[in-house]
């Protein structure tokens, strides 16, 4: 086993440091106080190739792995947790198209999504079908070449800002079988949004429920065949969930530095904080969570690249652990940094507010522990 | 036209330096190492040139230890099309790399030559001004512009007083200032093709070159701590120490 990584990767890892220093940290603040979508520099992002990391080359992604998409979302995430999280949204509703569209859809929609002239948002949650996915009841329903839809979904990051709406909806009977994955786009008569929400955090990107009413979308807008909906949903998913986990590394990563920085420079008894025994031991254990996350992190990334059946498991622990280890770290790095953390004057608030979310979305921790549990159960061997 | 511009790998600018326990020089061992910055912008510079249609091919040349390649292959990343490693162990002094590269330029035959002003580890700032005389070529350093027309290229370089201009004939040499451009993050489709671009590595002997050091360093040491600063009751009692104890106004 090797953790070494390649000159390409850490070249990758540079590009996305140096990016998101420059580019991201300064904004993030008054992205997040004055709930601004940071459009150009998103665009920035996507002209160095971050907005179709693993969409193919020929309509305009750069054809990396999941493994290159983790490096580069912890880089990104340090810089702004709450931007790099709605580009890794981005990329995930990219590579659906790209995986499961036909020619005339990946031609039509992704040289566009790469270049963020377009931005997308994943339509799956519904008020009333949270972790029980699988219940929602937004429904198309076809008519000739046509398919009315009527419905709402819930929590939709880039509501009312992205161009492309990649929405999971039913097509059929009750349960997974029943759903189909259905591109919406904006500007399509019978689509409106709700108001933006009031979050905790992830503040520079909108949340807002998605609104259909009579809204007809051409029956070419489908990924896949009728059904196959919720399988798209969940493949997309299991990428989502380690571009989620590695921007809990960012936040954290962020904070533990910040965290270095405060000790060493904050004075109390005649002597550094740093120098205090008890807080150093504080100090290491918040970098040995975030590198036992980050290795988690890793190992799924490289089993979803080499198509190990057992990714979704190793996904699953891994958006668990890295996303629990990310907001654990960020509250340490709070309290470390004692009144001044409390303080929008430092980062750490802000990347505390920012990670919380990632324990819930995605599908949240206790859904991640369903599927961890239900494939212990499984698999248990007779003989024991 | 060709264009070859020399990348020195040095400690990255965001490390804080520590100089070696026996004072012969600076930590580098688990040090990040990057593209001296001044470096950065030769090649952000001739990437340019490309882009308007004047260059027609970029070479990028590092000279020291193996590692120096992946300092080619951040050039490669940004739009340079091919690299020169000139491997050596050996302590490299300007004018040894002033040799090299001069050797090297005698092969490629390039239009110019563009590098950093100076590099950010030893500050020497003497490489390029040395490879202008070796050659023969005219020199445009500190630059803070450059255009070229025809066969002339028109240096704005900022020296003390100001900014002054000065015409070359070319092939000349020119090295870079801090405002002459932004340097370009690399994309990641030219990060994956910058792996496939070629990077030949010779030696300094196949070059004729023998690169020992003409000058002997004695020390390094780290400059004196800064000490606390003293408190003054009044502008009165400020305007007094200015002038008699440090005896500035």
């Amino acid at each position: 086993m090797d953790f070494t990584l390649t000159e390409e990767q850490r070249a990758i890892r540079e590009t996305a440091r140096d990016f998101a220093e420059r580019e991201f940290r300064p904004q993030a603040a008054r992205w997040d106080e004055e709930r601004i979508f940071p459009v150009d520099a998103l665009r920035q992002a996507a002209a160095l190739g971050f907005a179709g990391i693993y969409v193919r080359e020929d309509v305009g992604g750069s054809g990396l792995g999941r493994f290159d998409a983790a490096l580069i979302f912890e880089e990104l995430a340090a810089g702004c947790v709450s931007t790099a999280a709605y580009l890794s949204i981005h990329n995930m509703a990219a590579w659906m198209i790209d995986r499961f569209g036909n020619e005339a859809q990946r031609r039509r929609f992704l040289p566009k999504l790469a270049s963020m002239a377009h931005f997308a948002s994943y339509c799956l949650t519904e008020p009333g079908a949270g972790s029980d996915a699988a219940s929602l009841k937004s429904r198309a329903v076809r008519h000739g070449d046509q398919y009315v839809i009527d419905g709402a979904k819930a929590f939709i990051s880039g509501g009312g800002a992205s161009d492309i709406y990649v929405c999971m909806l039913r097509t059929g009977g009750e349960g997974p079988k029943g759903i189909s994955c259905i591109l919406v786009e904006k500007g399509t008569p019978g689509l409106s949004f709700g108001k933006p929400e009031k979050k905790l955090g992830w503040n520079s990107q909108p949340t807002s429920m998605v609104l259909f009413e009579n809204c007809r979308v051409p029956v070419t807008n489908r990924l896949g065949e009728e059904g196959d909906g919720f399988k798209i949903a969940m493949m997309g998913l299991d990428g989502g969930r380690i571009n989620i986990a590695a921007c809990s590394l960012g936040g954290g990563r962020a904070s533990l530095e910040a965290s270095q920085r405060y000790l060493g420079e904050r004075t109390q008894f005649g002597k550094k904080l740093a120098e205090f025994q008890a807080l150093q031991f504080r100090l290491a254990d918040m970098a040995t969570e975030l590198e036992a996350a980050r290795l988690m992190v890793w190992r799924a990334a490289a089993g979803l690249d080499a198509g190990d059946p057992e990714a979704t498991l190793h996904c699953a622990m891994a958006k668990r652990f890295a996303t629990d280890a990310g907001f654990a770290v960020c509250n340490e790095a709070l309290q470390l940094h004692g009144g001044y953390g409390y303080l929008k004057d430092f980062p750490v608030e802000r990347h505390l507010r920012d990670v919380r979310v990632h324990q819930i979305l995605e599908g949240t921790n206790e859904i991640m522990r369903v599927i961890i549990a239900r494939r212990l159960l499984a698999q248990t061997d007779r003989r024991s | 036209m060709k264009i070859l511009v020399p990348v020195k790998r040095v400690v990255d600018y965001n490390v804080k330096v520590r100089v070696k326990t026996d004072g012969t020089g600076v930590e580098t061992a688990g040090v990040k190492m990057s593209m001296n910055p001044f470096d950065e912008i030769a090649v952000e510079e001739a990437v340019r040139l490309k882009e308007k249609g004047i260059a027609t091919e970029i070479v990028a040349v590092s000279l020291g230890v193996a590692q120096c390649a992946e300092t080619i292959r951040t050039a490669l990343a940004m739009g340079a099309d091919r690299g020169i490693l000139v491997e050596t162990d050996a302590e490299l002094q300007p004018l040894a790399v002033a040799k090299l590269l001069a050797a090297i330029a005698k092969t490629e035959q390039p239009g110019l030559i563009i590098l950093g002003k100076q590099a950010i580890d030893d500050d020497m700032s003497a490489t390029g001004q040395m490879l202008a005389a070796l050659l023969g070529w005219p020199q445009g350093t500190f630059a803070s512009k450059v255009a070229i027309e025809g066969e002339t290229i028109t240096v704005t370089r900022e020296v003390d007083g100001g900014l002054e201009t000065v015409a070359l004939a070319l092939p000349a040499v020119v090295t870079t200032d801090l405002r002459l451009n932004e340097p370009r993050y690399a994309s990641l489709p030219n990060i994956m093709k910058a792996r496939k671009k070629p990077i030949v590595t010779m030696s300094p002997a196949e070059l004729g070159v023998d690169p020992a050091p003409r000058l002997t360093v004695v020390s390094v040491a780290e400059p004196p701590k800064r000490k606390a600063g003293a408190k003054v009751a009044s502008v009165a009692e400020l305007v007094a120490k200015l002038r008699n104890e440090a005896k500035v106004i």
